[in-house]
């Protein structure tokens, strides 16, 4: 049984096409960068996946079943968490509540409070937090709760769509080393980055984007040292 | 100086009665980020349901709340769901989608004509019910009980949302829709389920606002209209959005309408309330309650 596959999807921001016959696979228990510059269609293919847009051609496949034309709410029963770009928290709701919210989806549901346990113990900021409204947080601390909302959803795959976006290096040393341990824990994960560096060296393989196509892909080892990525990307 | 506190305090219950009259239309407004230009026509046909399930069963009038609220809340969910839900789905990357407006404008229309034709334009009222026309005797003050009863129902019911929206799954889904429909949807929220359920929750309060008022309030096809613009001034004035402000919103304009006639004529009260009402937009856009940034 296949995990995630796409298969030659076009996708269009009203007349403008922006993903060009891509595809892609994750294996299960995987972590997968795809990393590009701005504009590369890393965003759109995340929101295509999720069910924020649809593939006017073309396959996405879940565990055997087709979810290119599913509706949002419905894939996230499949178990396909989309953590999406600038965190997007309820802002003015307590932290709490923004994960209870994020145990919404009926599997995950039943098992909100052990669940919140797990995220809290990954997390401790947050139980901290936990009254305080989402708005207050500072940048890393929303970049927290954003995950954490994410993994309230018991995924199984979680998306985290730019998550060090907007935060101080020391921040996102942090961000990355959780969502090493998430993907330690078993979690799959697909995570799309600018900061090449960081998310190729936790990541398994990777995906180049460029014009909203695959460039490049391969090991995330074999991708870091490549002549073309260290150029392009790395700034060597 | 007696006066003026009798009029505050009738003034004070009516007004309240006006905030639950705009309950729902804040409810709405929050969550569909759409003005509901049905509102009153909502709350008209509230007011005919519950003079029927008076009149038919000649029940006490607050009896007929148990048939009013549930079937309000029945024919607002599959208004939306009919009705409405289709125009979103078309213009779904619209933020605040005037179409929509046209639609409940329609609706208002549909309902206010329809009530002309079934039941005429006769004024209606229900002359023999318990509380119409009692009064409460204090010292040398009288206060209006039926206007009481109002009071304490609009009371309950704002708290019954609040503790609604604030503890219940349902409740959360409706805020994180309101606070932004995209994530919403990425937490597995089925956002036209949760504007089926707003609506719902937002006619009912109309309907609940219906009994509180058809046992002292004439019964006639327009009679929506008066309230909805009130509801409108009291919604802006209280923050959209705002469920507390909607009462307060309310009392305040109760409060000028009642004590307003002892110092001037009584038609100038409502350019009082509509100078307020402008105040209110130059000074402090967001409401005296509403939240800057947004629901």
């Amino acid at each position: 049984m296949s995990f995630l596959e796409v298969k030659n999807i076009d996708v269009f921001y009203g007349d403008v096409q922006v993903i060009f016959d891509l595809s892609l696979e994750v294996i299960e228990g995987e972590v997968v960068s795809i990393i590009g510059g701005n504009g590369a269609g890393k965003s759109t293919l995340l929101k295509t996946i999720s069910g924020l847009m649809n593939p006017a051609r073309g396959e996405i496949l879940f565990e055997d079943a087709f979810i290119q034309s599913t509706p949002p709410e419905e894939i996230v029963e499949h178990g396909i968490i989309q953590v999406p770009e600038g965190r997007r928290l309820f802002t003015l709701m307590s932290v709490k509540d923004n994960l209870i919210i994020g145990a919404y989806n009926s599997r995950a549901e039943k098992k909100v409070d052990t669940t919140m346990e797990d995220v809290y113990s990954l997390l401790p900021k947050l139980r901290e937090r936990e009254s305080q409204l989402a708005m207050t947080l500072s940048g890393g601390e929303q970049q927290m709760v954003a995950i954490g909302r994410g993994l309230m959803a018991r995924p199984k795959l979680l998306m985290l769509d730019e998550p060090s976006l907007g935060l101080a290096p020391i921040l996102i040393k942090d961000i990355f080393q959780t969502v090493r341990k998430i993907a330690d824990q078993g979690t799959t994960v697909l995570l799309v980055e600018q900061d090449v560096k960081h998310s190729l060296s936790l990541s398994d393989r990777g995906y180049v984007l460029e014009h909203g196509r695959i460039a490049m892909e391969g090991p995330a080892d074999e991708l870091l040292n490549d002549p073309h990525i260290k150029t392009a990307y790395l700034g060597l | 100086m007696i006066y003026i506190l009798e009029d505050a305090i009738n003034g004070v219950l009516m007004g309240s009665i006006y905030g639950l009259t705009a309950l729902g239309l804040t409810l709405i407004f929050g969550v569909l980020k759409v003005i509901n230009f049905a509102h009153g026509s909502l709350l008209m046909v509230g007011m005919y349901a519950a003079y029927w399930a008076i009149i038919l069963t000649g029940v006490h009038p607050y009896v007929a709340l148990i048939v009013v609220a549930p079937v309000m809340y029945l024919f607002g969910y599959y208004l939306q769901d009919i009705v409405i839900k289709p125009i979103f789905k078309a213009e779904k990357d619209v933020r605040e989608p005037i179409t929509v407006i046209i639609v409940t404008t329609g609706v208002w229309y549909i309902l206010d004509n329809l009530t002309l034709l079934i039941f005429g334009p006769t004024y209606r009222n229900i002359q023999d019910n318990p509380l119409r026309g009692k009064m409460l005797e204090i010292g040398e003050m009288f206060i209006s009980v039926p206007k009481l009863w109002g009071f304490v129902t609009a009371v309950i019911t704002a708290a019954a949302i609040f503790w609604f929206l604030q503890k219940t799954r349902m409740g959360r889904a409706i805020r994180a829709t309101s606070l932004d429909r995209e994530a919403a949807s990425l937490m597995g929220i089925n956002q036209f389920k949760v504007y089926n359920v707003a609506f719902g929750i937002g006619t009912a309060t109309a309907g609940i606002a219906a009994v509180t008022l058809v046992p002292f309030y004439n019964i006639f096809p327009t009679v929506g209209v008066l309230f909805d613009i009130k509801g409108f001034i009291i919604v802006v004035l209280g923050g959209l959005g705002s469920i507390g402000g909607a009462i307060l919103g309310g009392i305040i304009i109760g409060l000028i309408e009642s004590i307003a006639p002892q110092f001037m004529t009584a038609t100038w009260t409502e350019a009082i309330v509509y100078g307020l009402f402008l105040v209110v937009l130059f000074v402090k856009p967001s409401g005296l309650f509403g939240v800057k940034y947004d629901w």
